[in-house]
């Protein structure tokens, strides 16, 4: 992925905390995103992740931490931050009787270097419902108007969160590619997500939020590469194997037999000793499939520790990959 | 404010662009808004049309139209008048302003406004002046319609009328913004603006003109902000300037609901 945090960060967080009430929801989380940066915040859903980013848009104050968008503060210095951080946010509407026109007429007229509303309507697939009035577009269209807003006043800075939820798999690639376009020009993104595609997808590098703190911040190869099982092998062996045997080979994580096929989940290094074994033994693997950890599995072991109600989720994950 | 040696002079500077920027887009906001306004027909009829519909129903009542000893010479219709006139600010006050806001605060439309360099006040700036606005036009309506059709003269003390006018316009508002204020939900803030606007409706002389009630009740009357701006316009329009005491009543009860209103507003 291009352009990493070379110069100052553009977002700087840290020692953020934030509760309500008795319940801290934000834990002591820092990071920062450089500009041009595609960023990812992933976490299960309760974990803070909007919390924090609402914190980044000055919506919330912080309980104690440090938060700075382009050497500013969010909230005493708001007016200047909503000049150059444009926001999506997850659970907000318009007036039910605003027409998209309107509203992208009225919110690019807030800001000092707006960005024409046209370019981007027809990019986002609005064009034909300019006319429409807010409550007559459906749950797709209104997430790219959303969209759209955040875009509309130029920013530097765009927090999108939860981005491509209530989006068809056909807008959700189309904004996907609007978003590597956006960066291409130079805006700086902080992601929201709780879908492992798009984070893998679009961030450069992603921070694992869970029970309000950071629990990893990688890329999401880096990421992966920090699953417990980073390889999963299955095949039918020509011949029977002692399951003991393959479970003492290296970086063996767990080996299975379903009805014959053999499942192994491991590193690199076990499948290569799984192969070397074979040929040793001069025994075929039949349907022989290699198949990476995604960053599912990534997530999943990151976050299950203090979480055991997902250990049936990581387990039906891993068997939909093999 | 952090570190006022850095941001004190950039601040200076870019101050009066700031200003000008904040005007403009709280026009904005304000021309969108009355855009909107002008698509809700229903509050549109409730504040413009219903009260001089209502005074015309009651002037094509032969009895109203005839001079009554007991209102010392006047008719039912001439005190109806200003009825109708508070009949519309209570409808826009209390029954349609409050959901709108509500709504907006409900539905994330002031969160969103405030991720933006426009403040989500200018909102809730631009519905006050447009309900006032309608509430103005509604008023001028009834005062057109009295004179022409039931020859119902005009204020016979205008400067105190506009200024009994102001007030009450500004009551009902108050009432409204303390009640979009309090409640937390839109369903809340429609059952208390039904529940509230009864009484008030009472008080402002709907069913009855506060002038025929009984000594005590109307002493009573007099005390709500309605009441007494009610018995303010029957004075200007009588040609008297409104007793102090009663401008008195509805200024103290507009400074009280707005202290209320403005101490108790949740953006979200």
């Amino acid at each position: 992925m291009p352009s990493q945090a070379s110069s100052a960060p553009i977002i700087e967080v840290s020692g953020l905390t934030k509760a309500y009430g008795e319940r801290t929801v934000v834990d002591g989380v820092s990071f920062e995103v450089g500009e041009g940066e595609i960023f990812g915040i992933l976490g299960p859903n309760g974990a803070g992740k909007t919390t924090t980013v609402e914190c980044v848009e000055g919506l919330r104050v912080p309980d104690s931490g440090r938060v700075r968008v382009a050497g500013l503060d969010p909230v005493a210095d708001h007016d200047r931050v909503t000049e150059l951080l444009g926001s999506q946010l997850q659970e907000s509407e318009l007036q039910a009787k605003i027409t998209v026109r309107e509203a992208l007429e009225l919110y690019s007229s807030f800001y000092r270097t707006p960005a024409d509303w046209r370019p981007l309507a027809e990019r986002l697939g609005l064009t034909d419902r300019l006319g429409a009035r807010f409550a007559k577009l459906s749950g797709g269209q209104k997430q790219r108007l959303f969209i759209a807003l955040a875009l509309v006043g130029n920013p530097r800075v765009v927090v999108l969160d939860e981005l491509t939820t209530g989006l068809d798999p056909r807008a959700r690639r189309d904004t996907w590619e609007l978003i590597e376009e956006v960066r291409a020009g130079g805006v700086t993104v902080l992601l929201v997500t709780h879908f492992m595609e798009e984070a893998q997808r679009l961030c450069d590098r992603i921070a694992v939020i869970d029970k309000g703190r950071i629990a990893a911040l990688d890329s999401p190869e880096g990421l992966i590469g920090r699953a417990a099982n980073p390889s999963v092998m299955s095949f039918v062996p020509s011949a029977p194997l002692d399951p003991a045997e393959l479970a003492a080979l290296p970086g063996v994580g767990s080996v299975g037999d379903k009805r014959g096929r053999i499942e192994i989940t491991g590193t690199d290094e076990t499948v290569n000793a799984v192969i070397t074994l074979l040929v040793r033994r001069g025994i075929t693997a039949g349907q022989l499939h290699v198949v990476d950890a995604t960053l599912d599995d990534a997530f999943l072991d990151l976050t299950e520790e203090r979480t055991p109600a997902d250990e049936d989720g990581r387990e039906t994950a891993s068997a939909a990959t093999a | 404010m952090s570190a006022p040696t850095t941001t004190t002079p950039a601040a200076a500077a870019a101050d009066p662009g700031d200003r000008r920027r904040r005007r403009t887009a709280f026009l904005a906001v304000l021309r969108s808004e009355a855009v909107l306004f002008r698509r809700e027909p229903a509050a549109l009829f409730w504040i413009l049309a219903f009260p001089t519909v209502l005074m015309v129903i009651l002037g094509l009542i032969p009895a109203f139209r005839e001079p009554d000893e007991g209102l010392g010479g006047r008719r039912v219709i001439d005190l109806y008048v200003p009825v109708a006139v508070l009949l519309g600010m209570i409808t826009a006050g209390v029954q349609v302003m409050p959901g709108v806001l509500t709504t907006y605060r409900e539905r994330g439309i002031l969160r969103r406004l405030s991720t933006t360099p426009a403040r989500p006040s200018m909102l809730i700036a631009a519905q006050v002046v447009l309900h006032a606005a309608a509430i103005a036009l509604s008023a001028l309506l009834v005062l057109a319609v009295g004179r022409i059709a039931f020859r119902v003269s005009l204020p016979a003390q205008p400067v105190g009328y506009v200024l009994a006018v102001l007030l009450a316009c500004l009551a009902a508002l108050a009432v409204g913004a303390t009640i979009a204020a309090l409640c937390r939900t839109i369903k809340m803030a429609q059952a208390v603006g039904t529940v509230v606007f009864f009484p008030m409706m009472f008080t402002a002389g709907v069913w009855a003109p506060v002038e025929t009630l009984p000594e005590t009740l109307r002493r009573i009357v007099e005390c709500t902000p309605l009441g007494a701006a009610s018995q303010a316009l029957n004075d200007a329009a009588g040609g008297d300037f409104p007793g102090l005491l009663h401008l008195g009543v509805t200024a103290v009860w507009v400074v009280v609901l707005l202290s209320a209103a403005a101490r108790w507003f949740r953006w979200e």
